[in-house]
């Protein structure tokens, strides 16, 4: 059922929500920026409507609800093992469509892929998504060459345009409050855009030899492996299991799981003082592969999204989009001469 | 609410076998299915999880042996007597004895390469039946780095055993030299069928392979096994991802024909 409401009608509405949920959005954390006197935009629980930022790109994504980037998973002594608790509310996520896109991702690397994880279930199936409609793409979004500026499978969406604020919402136990609540009641197709300033162009195929071409050298030297493309992604969701113990001969503490990034070095290290991928261009290539070839090859789907973050926070302007534009004519090259 | 798939259970360490002042066997108390090849989350006190290949099964137990590397606990070596681990698992493929029964067979290990297929050689190695022909070449960088000598003294009974240091005097009992020099010398009946395992550190295994390869062995009859850092041996963390294969999930066994495609 679609809506159009005022502004203090959606301030009513909130205060009931938040009777049932915890709301988390973009939000605006003031002088936190990458550099002095800015504002950083990124997730947090907010408590009115008026806090949620509509007209900025978050720069973290949603996934630091599902995963966060420090969790506890249990406690154990020498012989007892305490799960962490679990969230009793439920939870509004607001995002947008190509972060709804990363959700199902998230959920083939977390639910589908061998056994389901306990406690990104838990959480999973405490939320509730609110898509936020895109009016006009930004700078660095390319999510219509990915196939993710449209989406459906949200439990409600917003739009705020001029004042008002256009829902459809697909939970019958609100139809009545936002019925009653309503400025008229009207068919709401969320916003999606169709076109944006960055294109990219994928490779249809990745020839056996572009592993080992030269063309990931241009990043061992530029690259300076700090990242935080992958922290900002809403996609990556690798991490590294870390015990912090309580007590000096290491039986009683509790473990964890932290972000881990591939780009990061220790991430490869295996015991014994081996380890895989030392120059930055190789985990370039580790990870632009595994965003558009090696997770599709096991799900049918690329695992990017398009939403530009990667290119957004990079100290060194190392840009995703640009280095998929130029291995996909790389590998056409790599082909005609294979 | 469904079992969580992260949380350990507790082993008694039944019994410790010192190989090497850094290298023990730990038999842990463990009923249920497991194979060879396949590796359990060990939780080490001070330390962490690390992920550790099954190096014997048996009735009621399972070996683990551990090696004690960097910042790895010296508690769990100092102060195992009566104690317990928390152990997950077992992951991965292991390996699948069926794949090479009623063939001539070759095995290549390194190091602690041997420990996931100790398993294979001890069943082949009491079953001759099940096999035309068995070598083991097992290579260690010296006396002092190798690893069941005991069963190395019952294998060398049962196969033509190759045991080989990088670095040593000449003695009787082992060879001195890397293990890819024993290969070309190596005396087959039938190469166009004969099978192959190859369990080591990346560059022995690389340069085994070719070396078997260029023996006369064919590719779809050798088996390969990686060691990556797993952090959770559930498909999740993607520590132990190579392309689009988890090593967790998908491996820690590979055809050579699919591993010789993954490149880091
Ligand atoms: S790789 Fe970059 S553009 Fe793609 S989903 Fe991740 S952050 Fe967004
Ligand atoms: S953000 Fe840029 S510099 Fe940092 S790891 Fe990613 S590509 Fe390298
Ligand atoms: S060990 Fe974590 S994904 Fe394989």
């Amino acid at each position: 059922m679609g809506y159009c409401f005022t502004k203090d009608a959606m301030e009513a509405i909130w205060s009931e929500w938040e009777k049932c949920y915890d709301i988390y959005t973009p939000k605006c954390y003031h002088g936190k920026g990458r550099f002095s006197d800015t504002d950083c935009i990124r997730y947090g629980q907010v408590h009115s409507i008026d806090e949620v930022v509509f007209d900025k790109k978050a720069e973290y994504s949603p996934k630091e609800f599902l995963l966060q980037n420090a969790e506890t998973l249990f406690y154990f002594t020498e012989n007892h093992i305490q799960e962490s608790e679990k969230r009793q509310k439920e939870a509004l996520i607001f995002l947008r469509s190509c972060d709804l896109h990363a959700i199902k991702r998230l959920d083939a690397i977390y639910l589908q892929q061998g056994a389901a994880d306990n406690y990104y279930k838990r959480l999973r199936e405490k939320a509730k998504f609110v898509l936020m409609g895109c009016q006009k793409a930004f700078d660095t979004c390319f999510c219509t060459d990915m196939g993710t500026n449209q989406s459906q499978d949200y439990d409600m969406s917003i739009d705020y345009v001029d004042g008002l604020y256009f829902m459809d919402c697909k939970m019958a136990q609100w139809d009545e409050l936002l019925n009653g609540a309503a400025k008229s009641i009207q068919t709401v197709i969320p916003t999606y855009v169709t076109e944006t300033i960055t294109h990219i162009t994928l490779p249809k195929h990745i020839p056996q030899s572009m592993l080992q071409s030269d063309f990931w050298r241009q990043y061992d030297g530029r690259c300076i492996a700090c990242g935080r493309c992958n922290f900002v992604c809403p996609t990556c969701s690798c991490f590294t299991m870390q015990d912090m113990y309580y007590t000096d001969n290491g039986k009683a503490g509790e473990r964890r799981r932290v972000w881990a990034s591939c780009m990061v070095d220790g991430y490869a290290d295996v015991a014994g003082g081996g380890t895989y991928r030392k120059k930055n261009g190789e985990r370039m290539r580790y990870k632009v592969l595994h965003k558009i070839w090696d997770f599709q090859k096991r799900t049918g789907y690329p695992m990017c999204v398009g939403c530009g973050r990667c290119d957004d926070i990079c100290p060194e302007y190392i840009s995703f989009s640009h280095c998929i534009n130029e291995l996909e004519k790389a590998c056409k090259e790599a082909e005609v001469n294979e | 609410m469904n079992e969580n798939v992260y949380v350990p259970f507790l082993s008694k360490i039944l019994n410790v076998i010192p190989h090497t002042p850094i290298e023990y066997t730990f038999r842990m108390q463990y009923q249920g299915e497991v194979k060879p090849g396949q590796f359990f989350e060990v939780s080490m006190p001070k330390y962490g999880e690390a992920p550790i290949s099954v190096s014997g099964i048996g009735d009621g137990f399972i070996d683990l042996t551990i090696r004690q590397v960097g910042k790895v606990t010296n508690e769990i070596f100092e102060h195992y007597e009566g104690n317990s681990l928390y152990l997950r698992g077992p992951y991965g493929n292991g390996f699948d004895v069926a794949d090479y029964e009623g063939n001539e067979i070759v095995i290549v290990a390194g190091g602690t390469g041997v420990s996931p297929v100790r398993g294979v050689i001890s069943y082949l190695g009491e079953h001759p039946q099940r096999h035309k022909g068995l070598t083991l070449i097992a290579g260690f960088k010296s006396d002092d780095d190798i690893l069941f000598r005991d069963d190395f003294e019952k294998w060398m009974t049962q196969m033509n055993v190759i045991l080989t240091v990088d670095k040593g005097e000449p003695s009787q009992h082992r060879h001195v030299g890397l293990v890819t020099a024993f290969i070309p010398q190596l005396d087959m009946k039938c190469i166009s069928t004969a099978k192959a395992i190859v369990v080591g550190p990346p560059a022995m295994m690389r340069f085994a392979t070719a070396a078997l390869i260029e023996r006369g062995f064919q590719e779809e009859n050798i088996w390969i096994s990686h060691e990556r850092k797993m952090c959770c041996g559930l498909g999740k963390c993607g520590h132990c991802r190579i392309n689009d294969k988890y090593v967790c999930l998908d491996g820690p066994v590979f055809p050579y024909t699919v591993g010789k495609n993954l490149i880091d």
